[in-house]
């Protein structure tokens, strides 16, 4: 099986802390890593291509700093990976993102499965999977929790809000997954080493026909016009006093606030 | 488009420097001044802001868009809807999408519509939809619209978005809306917005504003889509209000038979899985209890199950829970798990990680329990016990089934 995943190189945003005097977020120093979604993505390609033989490809769309994203992946053991990279592509949204990404797919051949995670951690969006099914014309399934493939066919579980949803696609598909699909794979030793000796291959705009109206900012249909921070947390009441005492306020404050 | 630092506004107080997440800022010396100026890779600059939101004191970096298209855009009228339904059952999303989208089409002098899909006893529902405010309801009748499945839907909503031409389309942050947005925002070359917690009206452009939380709930960010119609947002339930009830109020009913190819067939549904554990939709409950690690063993559910029970709640879990195997997925709440924001939010032996905090931070009211006088989950707490939820638990359950009667 011809297996591409599509990842994302992400700021950690769990180690994200404010700047308590001016209430912005401080940036520095916290890590990227490979959105963690996209781990399960890579992990499940890898589990498909244990089972079926084949082949796994690692894309992404970033700043030439998201080659150490990619490298991540070499070194938990994927065939080959591609950086599409160029400053055209700054400022991208949804639409620029899955625009680019289906057509640096497109250049790649022939594919059986395209692999996201559900969303990333940072934008926390969820829309580039399906997008970049949309613009190639190929079924989409999403919150996958258990991918069973064969010629042709995927038997694909969803993890929907009260009940699982088994569904059957055609392939070629793209199919967004759940962090409760698997158990990523520590990159191995011999791994680390094969990806420090890679040299990552690029691709710009003009390498995969970008059209210059679907890309960057001026592509991107949504434009962010502001960011903040949201106001601090001022931390609540700590109820004190004997066990019954206690209980007894703060059923108290639950009535008072008209919640039964 | 570009992003440009204004050399004489720059005072060099790094304060970009360290809002940006992408290394993209160092400060270069210059000559005449001891102050050093920003200067920004443009490769690995995103365009993402945060640079021009941390220097919002001096204002000296600007993002340079290229001017605006000037298409006409007078001719999309309306705010609609998406009546997302389940088993033939329209979800409370849906109400509170009509709720706060009575207020955008007041702003704009329009319609609030609300687009319903389904096979033949769909109809009858109907009728809630003009109670809880639409104007017209689009009805769209076929066999394969009966259960939801992406390709079918987005093919029958892209229909008739084209045709009528609303300038706004809401849809709620469920599995299936995010599902279904996703991709109709392509098809139609729309600009979409996810999980927005804030839609108002730009009062002079008389544009849709959209606020939602990034970066994991860390920062929020107000966006736009100044030059696509229609603009669609997803909403997640329980942000807004649903819209008051008046029984009996009518109106305008549109059916629509919409052409669905065989192509859009292709993914069929084979089988659902109930989760006999799951008795309420944690994303729609008004008051959730949840429990942590510090429950100990799966069988102490029950308590915490005894207490939503008393409370007419439903059961959250921590990710520790549901990995240790003692609940099953859909209960967890957080990071991988759901995002929920119920009236009440009691937890218990929950230590309050980030990971879980991003999940459930904008509930009205959070009560936590537990030992630790530390535990993080106290910074977001409304009221904080320090205690044992072995002693808590149980008692509060007592008083509140006896307040039951």
């Amino acid at each position: 099986m011809n297996i591409i995943v599509c990842i994302k190189q992400v700021p950690d945003t769990t180690e994200v802390k404010i700047n308590p005097e001016t209430n912005t977020l401080i940036r520095e120093g916290v890590p990227s890593i490979v959105n963690p979604f996209d781990e399960n993505a890579v992990e499940a390609a890898l589990k498909l291509k244990e089972k079926h033989g084949g082949k796994v490809t690692v894309i992404t769309m970033g700043p030439p700093q998201a080659a150490e994203a990619l490298k991540t992946c070499l070194a938990m053991g994927v065939d080959e990976v591609l950086l599409i990279s160029d400053r055209a592509f700054a400022g991208s949204d949804t639409w620029a993102t899955s625009h680019t990404l289906a057509q640096a797919i497109k250049k790649l051949g022939q594919f059986d499965l395209i692999l996201c995670g559900k969303q990333a951690i940072d934008g926390d969006t969820a829309q580039v999977g399906p997008g970049i099914a949309e613009w190639l014309n190929i079924p989409q399934v999403t919150f996958a929790v258990k991918i069973e493939a064969e010629e042709k066919k995927a038997k694909v579980e969803r993890m929907l809000e009260e009940v699982n949803e088994v569904v059957e696609t055609p392939l070629p598909a793209v199919i967004t997954v759940v962090k409760q699909i698997n158990e990523p794979r520590l990159p191995s030793l011999k791994g680390m080493m094969r990806a420090k000796k890679t040299e990552i291959k690029t691709l710009k705009a003009d390498d995969i026909q970008a059209e210059a109206k679907n890309i960057g900012l001026n592509g991107s249909p949504t434009q962010v016009v502001k960011i903040f921070t949201p106001p601090p947390k001022s931390g609540g009441e700590k109820l004190e006093g004997e066990a019954n005492e206690i209980v007894d306020r703060l059923v108290a404050k639950i009535k008072e606030r008209k919640i039964i | 488009m570009s992003i440009v630092v204004y050399p004489d506004k720059c005072t060099g107080c790094t304060l970009c420097v360290k809002a940006c997440a992408f290394k993209a800022i160092e400060m270069k010396a210059r000559e005449g001044t001891p102050r050093k100026l920003a200067v920004i890779d443009l490769d690995k600059c995103t365009l993402c802001g945060a640079c021009v939101d941390a220097c919002a004191k001096f204002q000296a970096i600007e993002i340079k868009a290229e001017k605006e298209s000037s298409s006409d855009l007078s001719h999309y009228k309306g705010v609609w809807v998406f009546a997302e339904q389940r088993e033939g059952k329209i979800q409370p999303v849906a109400y509170e999408l009509l709720g706060e989208g009575r207020k955008l089409a007041q702003e704009l002098k329009t319609d609030l519509a609300a687009v319903l899909c389904g096979g033949e006893e769909i109809e009858e529902e109907v009728a809630h939809l003009f109670a809880y405010g639409a104007d017209k309801a689009y009805l769209l009748h076929h066999d394969e619209l009966k259960d939801y499945k992406s390709l079918p839907y987005t093919r029958a909503i892209a229909e008739v978005l084209t045709k009528h031409k609303p300038e706004v389309f809401l849809l709620g942050a469920t599995t299936m809306g995010r599902d279904l947005a996703a991709r109709l925002a392509i098809r139609i070359g729309a600009g979409l917005t996810a999980d927005c917690t804030g839609l108002d009206i730009d009062p002079e452009k008389k544009i849709l504003r959209q606020t939602r939380p990034a970066f994991g709930g860390n920062i929020m960010a107000t966006i736009i889509s100044p030059n696509n119609r229609p603009q669609m947002a997803t909403v997640r339930p329980k942000v807004f209000r649903k819209a008051d009830k008046q029984d009996g109020r009518k109106g305008e009913l549109i059916k629509f038979n919409p052409v669905i190819n065989p192509e859009d067939l292709v993914v069929k549904l084979i089988e659902v899985i109930k989760d006999e554990s799951v008795k309420v939709n944690l994303t729609e409950a008004e008051i959730i209890v949840s429990g942590g690690r510090g429950i100990g063993e799966a069988k102490n559910f029950a308590l915490i199950e005894e207490l939503a029970k008393a409370l007419g709640g439903a059961v959250g879990a921590s990710r520790a829970t549901v990995d240790a195997g003692w609940i099953s997925a859909h209960h967890q709440v957080g990071q991988t798990g759901k995002t929920v924001a119920p009236k009440l939010y009691i937890a218990c032996g929950i230590s309050g990680k980030i990971q879980h905090l991003v999940g459930m931070q904008s509930s009205n009211t959070i009560v936590a329990i537990n030992k630790d006088p530390d535990a993080p989950i106290f910074k977001v707490a409304t009221y904080g016990i320090v205690g044992d939820l072995f002693e808590y638990v149980p008692l509060l359950t007592k008083k509140l089934q006896e307040l039951r009667g």
